[in-house]
């Protein structure tokens, strides 16, 4: 399979190493990621905040670059998926809008490209070929599966159902690593207000910690750099603030596939994370 | 307490954030609370999202926009996704911060807004977002010069911290799409 990778902004920097364990991981499985040469940011929601056509133009040339390379795309950010898919059905909708957009690119968008988020593409290799290359299972472990806000809303944009995703849950299960029930799965960690509202987002991420812990995880599995970065980078801030002590490594679903595949845990960047993932891998001999 | 306000009601208002916001119409809302119930940030809220609408319907159009609500919605969708009406209430928020942005009512969004015009700045500038610049400008614009300062460090050490840009060849045609924007903005 060759699909076109849209990697986002945050995945060349703070989420380096979802971007290495993403491509280690689909090259170990024959998935061909290539990358929109010259792709731009999404705009994120600064842009839809501040400006309803920059938040569907920047995006939109995106998805025109895309198309020229006659690909699909694929996106492990849970924010950059949710902008192309929204500017998607924007600029199919609004044929004003899209003829902008055209006029100031100088090229129009013919809108034949298919957005999946990074889950779907994994999800659609089917998940007895990848129980098939686990040498490494992860018995033993037991991981809430995180999948956030913008990765499954609203419905018709994002993938999944949207009150109770199970994609990522049925992908990690074959790892043979078991998945904990929990009611936080899909709440938001406040990945936007964590620079403007602070306060307010490491109550988030305190929430979600605290549920995915009492619902005895030993870990938890995200699909989103924004998400990752709330929950792992800041739980030393989080701890501060609230008196806690958690240490709940967080994984990005390509890392610990990779992980029950064999891989080298160096090169799928597991020694990146603010909080040491090695402590809950020895429950599987890691 | 809603109709005893100070506000002069506002009829266009409502029309106005009806238009923005891509919704048929906010008359069906019955104040069931689902929107409300399903919200993570109201605990930081003034009004609760489902009075936001309320006061949509009635025109009140200062304390829509001078609210703590609309700057601490973090734009997760589960009220959209719940509202038996089927109102894009975080789409209405979302038309909230940009017309109280146009009208210079960022009083209780100055973080959030500032944030969000140095993250645009920066795709501006670069093509995408150079985060490291993007948190340092932050927090030089805040005068809160060490925050996060332990964090960089850690970030640094792991490899997760840029020094410099990068930028993509069509960084001028983002100048083009930039400069439409403002136009727009304009009209």
């Amino acid at each position: 399979m060759r699909i076109g990778y849209y990697p986002g902004c945050s995945l060349q920097s703070s989420a380096r190493e979802y971007d290495l364990a993403t491509r280690l991981v689909t090259r170990y499985l024959g998935v061909q990621l290539v990358d929109i040469p010259d792709w731009n940011c999404c705009g994120a929601s600064a842009a839809h905040s501040t400006d309803p056509f920059l938040a569907v133009a920047l995006p939109a040339r995106n998805l025109i670059l895309a198309s020229e390379m006659g690909l699909d795309v694929t996106v492990p950010c849970a924010a950059c998926y949710h902008r192309l898919r929204v500017a998607q059905r924007e600029l199919t909708h609004d044929r004003d809008l899209s003829e902008k957009v055209a006029e100031v690119l100088g090229r129009p968008y013919r809108g034949t490209v298919r957005i999946y988020s990074l889950l779907e593409t994994m999800t659609g290799i089917g998940l007895e070929q990848l129980a098939a290359q686990i040498v490494r299972p992860l018995k033993g472990l037991r991981v809430a599966c995180y999948y956030g806000c913008l990765l499954v809303r609203p419905p018709g944009i994002g993938c999944d159902d949207p009150e109770n995703p199970e994609s990522m849950d049925r992908l990690v299960e074959t790892t043979k690593a078991e998945t904990v029930s929990w009611g936080y799965k899909n709440e938001c960690c406040g990945g936007a207000l964590i620079f403007g509202a602070r306060e307010v987002a490491l109550r988030l991420v305190r929430d979600i910690l605290r549920n995915a812990t009492g619902a005895g995880a030993h870990a938890i599995v995200c699909a989103c750099p924004l998400c990752q970065s709330n929950l792992d980078l800041r739980q030393g801030q989080v701890n501060k603030m609230f008196g806690t002590n958690f240490a709940v490594p967080v994984f990005y679903f390509p890392q610990l596939l990779g992980l029950a595949m064999g891989l080298n845990p160096r090169d799928l960047g597991l020694t990146t994370h603010f909080v040491d993932p090695q402590r809950a891998l020895r429950v599987v001999g890691g | 307490m809603l109709l005893g306000g100070k506000d002069k009601p506002d009829p266009a208002f409502l029309e106005a954030v009806v238009r923005a916001s891509g919704q048929k119409t906010l008359a069906h809302c019955y104040q069931c609370g689902k929107c409300t119930a399903g919200c993570p940030t109201t605990f930081a809220m003034d009004y609760k999202p489902n009075r936001i609408i309320r006061m949509l319907q009635l025109g009140r159009k200062e304390e829509v926009l001078g609210s703590r609500t609309i700057w601490v919605c973090a734009a997760c969708f589960t009220c959209s996704t719940r509202c038996p009406c089927n109102i894009d209430v975080a789409q209405v928020m979302d038309s909230l911060r940009v017309i109280a942005r146009r009208e210079g009512k960022t009083g209780l969004g100055r973080g959030v807004v500032l944030f969000n015009d140095l993250f645009l700045l920066s795709v501006r500038r670069n093509g995408r977002v150079f985060e490291t610049g993007l948190a340092l400008s932050f927090n030089l614009r805040r005068k809160t010069f060490f925050r996060d300062a332990e964090l960089g460090r850690f970030m640094f050490t792991r490899g997760k911290l840029r020094f410099t840009p990068d930028r993509p060849k069509g960084v001028r045609e983002l100048a083009r799409l930039f400069a439409k924007a403002e136009e727009k903005v304009e009209e």
